[in-house]
């Protein structure tokens, strides 16, 4: 069975828009500086990421790579760092996982040609890259960490109107559990 | 106040699980002052305990002790660890489950008579009829108390409802209300009603939905004529030279081996372990596995035909707000093979919560059409598919050749095809769901795949002839006497309900057999 798409798109929930827009499509390599002593840094966001495991541009490839698998555009970078912090921890825990991720961003680098992932300015690009890797344990890796450690984060949860834990607010019995007016 | 029995009292009913279906026949038979010991694999949780949190509640609650899977089943690829998606702690999946409970329909207890031969299935009559069981549904049901049955009034509909009410009567349903569920929709049994809190598959922190956890399990204990040993983890079962259970060897909380002896044994881990003990216990007397001179032990393993439907609308829905299983609609449940398939299937509303979205929408899936859909959460409405799946022997629950526990005993591997019959059923429902959402305004469906199975059943299967299965109609294995299964893999076949319902009532039907050929002393 086919996925069905209509003819149009669903506009944005009220209050979408507030949410803090990610630095634009062409920023991110120039948004995140490696700073010394390793540690990744983005000014705009206001946050700094210290890298144990693998090499600072390795740790800045795999946030930009996590950002195209799942992208999010109202998502700042900031989430997608610390959806990325496993596989810093897992490489800094087991030289096996180590060498996968770095031979893995090694390999992204040279698909990708000059200038490597990170200096492909369009998402388009850069995913026509992981196609050529998905079948790789490192990508499969990476992504199946990815849809818990981005998607379970609480602070992200409002972006996509889900609410969250319920019980110590009585649940919804009285909180629109049936308000729905438009059929 | 709970009692304590000794290891060598050898009068004692042993109860391996707490779900539904253990939880119950331990209930029943303590109320009948019948002793006895329920072993549950997992720990004991307050309902203050459950947390509305996926990831965290499922970390809590889940059965994810190793396992293996292999078939073209589309889990064995994305969960290859993670066949079903089942509790371990005291209650069992009754923690878990979302309250749907409808009666199984006349025409699905003799489905090989219904449906006639179909090839590559291994069809049978259940050795009941519904009216046999009518009056254990009644018990059940005032047990749980599920609405709209004793007075209990229908749950209110929450927004996912509305959507797939109206899309229901858009499409010309008939059969469509907020469901026969095992969830309060008043006060009732010092249970709290419904508070429309969500996340009732995490455990419901009200105790409005049903669980044996906060019902049959301290009712049983109180009788003093129950004794419950969490963290209690069954390793094999031991018969004597007569080929009579005698004992039920386990290690307890604390690591230590432990033999408790038995004058009857009710197995219901559920439908992958309830075999894997079966067949962990194998003897020089029975090499194949206990009760399983028949071959059927593990096989004709059905998980029910599912798959969900979701679909985006121009506006919010709020999906997760209020009961997750929020309504039914009954009408393809009938047997109608001009559809292309023979038996029926229900769709009963459904949602998840980010966390789990993302998981389960499209396992494995990725980029922006993934992620596009993903942003349209607030203005998702939801579904889910449960339908009769078929038997088929190769479908089957065996010991890993290669994969062992903590405790080094082989781990089940689980195996499953779909039958032809299973993917026209699933594809003509993805059809008429999509239909329903279409006629209600979906700018997008997203026809989902099957989750980890919940319904799991059928691996020690009712027949009335021994060599067809493994239980009689009392749940009594066919070769040992004192010997029973007691929870869903006693199933003949699926049905088109969910199996909890059907469960309960095989439950108490059973202890009043039990305690009677107790007194007789037929056992």
């Amino acid at each position: 069975m086919l996925e069905r798409h209509g003819a149009h798109c669903a506009p944005q929930s009220p209050g979408r828009r507030l949410f803090l827009r990610r630095s634009s499509e062409m920023a991110f390599a120039a948004a995140v500086a490696i700073g010394s002593g390793g540690a990744l840094i983005n000014a705009t966001e206001a946050w700094g990421l210290e890298v144990k495991g693998l090499k600072p541009e390795t740790m800045k490839t795999l946030i930009l790579m996590s950002r195209d698998i799942y992208p999010h555009d109202r998502i700042p970078d900031r989430n997608y760092a610390i959806a990325a912090k496993p596989f810093d921890e897992k490489a800094a825990a087991d030289p096996k996982q180590k060498a996968m991720f770095e031979n893995g961003v090694a390999e992204l680098d040279m698909l990708a040609g000059p200038g490597g992932y990170v200096g492909l300015g369009w998402e388009a690009d850069r995913v026509a890259v992981l196609h050529k890797i998905s079948d790789t344990p490192m990508f499969e890796a990476v992504r199946s960490t990815l849809v818990v450690s981005l998607y379970n984060q609480k602070e992200i949860w409002p972006i996509f109107g889900y609410e969250g834990e319920s019980f110590s607010k009585g649940g919804y019995i009285h909180r629109g559990f049936n308000d729905l007016d438009w059929l | 106040m709970a009692a304590k029995f000794d290891f060598n009292d050898d009068n004692v009913v042993v109860i391996i699980g707490s779900g539904a279906g253990g939880g119950t026949v331990g209930n029943e038979l303590a109320q009948k002052g019948v002793n006895v010991v329920v072993l549950e694999a997992g720990k004991r949780y307050d309902i203050t305990d459950f947390i509305n949190d996926e990831w965290a509640s499922f970390a809590q609650l889940a059965w994810t002790d190793a396992r293996t899977t292999s078939g073209t089943w589309r889990v064995a690829k994305n969960f290859p660890n993670l066949p079903a998606w089942i509790v371990k702690a005291v209650g069992g999946t009754s923690i878990h489950w979302a309250g749907a409970s409808l009666r199984l329909q006349a025409h699905e207890l003799k489905a090989l008579t219904t449906y006639g031969h179909v090839a590559g299935a291994n069809l049978l009559d259940w050795p009941l009829t519904l009216e046999e069981l009518e009056p254990y549904y009644a018990r059940a049901e005032d047990k749980m108390g599920v609405t709209r049955t004793n007075g209990i009034p229908g749950l209110p509909g929450n927004n996912n409802f509305k959507v797939f009410h109206a899309g229901a009567e858009k499409i010309g349903y008939k059969d469509c209300d907020t469901g026969h569920m095992a969830i309060n929709s008043q006060p009732r049994d010092d249970r709290n009603a419904c508070q429309q809190t969500g996340f009732c598959f995490q455990g419901c922190k009200w105790g409005a939905k049903w669980s044996t956890l906060y019902t049959e399990i301290p009712k049983g204990e109180k009788t003093g004529h129950m004794e419950v040993r969490s963290e209690s983890r069954v390793l094999r079962i031991e018969h004597d030279d007569d080929g009579k259970v005698k004992a039920v060897v386990y290690v307890d909380k604390d690591g230590n081996h432990q033999r408790q002896k038995a004058r009857v044994v009710c197995v219901a881990g559920n439908s992958i372990e309830s075999p894997r003990i079966l067949l962990n216990s194998a003897s020089s007397k029975f090499p194949d596995g206990l009760a399983n001179s028949s071959g059927q032990v593990g096989r004709n393993y059905m998980r029910h035909t599912t798959g969900s439907v979701y679909a985006v609308f121009e506006k919010p829905v709020h999906m997760y707000r209020g009961t997750t299983m929020a309504g039914v609609i009954r009408d393809e449940a009938r047997h109608d093979p001009s559809r292309g398939f023979v038996g029926g299937y229900e769709f009963e509303t459904l949602s998840l919560g980010i966390p789990f979205m993302a998981a389960f929408l499209d396992p494995g899936a990725w980029g922006r059409s993934f992620t596009s859909a993903m942003d349209d959460y607030p203005n998702m409405a939801g579904l889910w598919i449960v339908g009769e799946d078929m038997p088929q022997e190769t479908n089957r629950v065996t010991l890993s050749a290669t994969v062992k526990d903590a405790f080094g005993l082989p781990v089940a591997d689980v195996h499953f095809d779909d039958h032809p019959n299973d993917v026209a059923m699933r594809n003509h429902a993805y059809a008429q769901g999509t239909r329903l959402y279409d006629a209600v305004g979906a700018i997008r469906t997203l026809p989902t795949p099957p989750y980890p199975s919940t319904h799991n059943l059928g691996t020690n299967r009712m027949s009335e002839k021994p060599r067809d299965g493994v239980v009689n109609k009392w749940g009594q294995s066919h070769d040992i006497k004192n010997l029973f299964v007691s929870d869903g893999s006693q199933f003949t076949t699926g049905g088109a309900e969910n199996p909890t319902l059907t469960i309960v009532t095989l439950a108490i039907r059973q202890a009043e057999y039990i305690a009677s050929q107790m007194t007789a002393r037929a056992i």
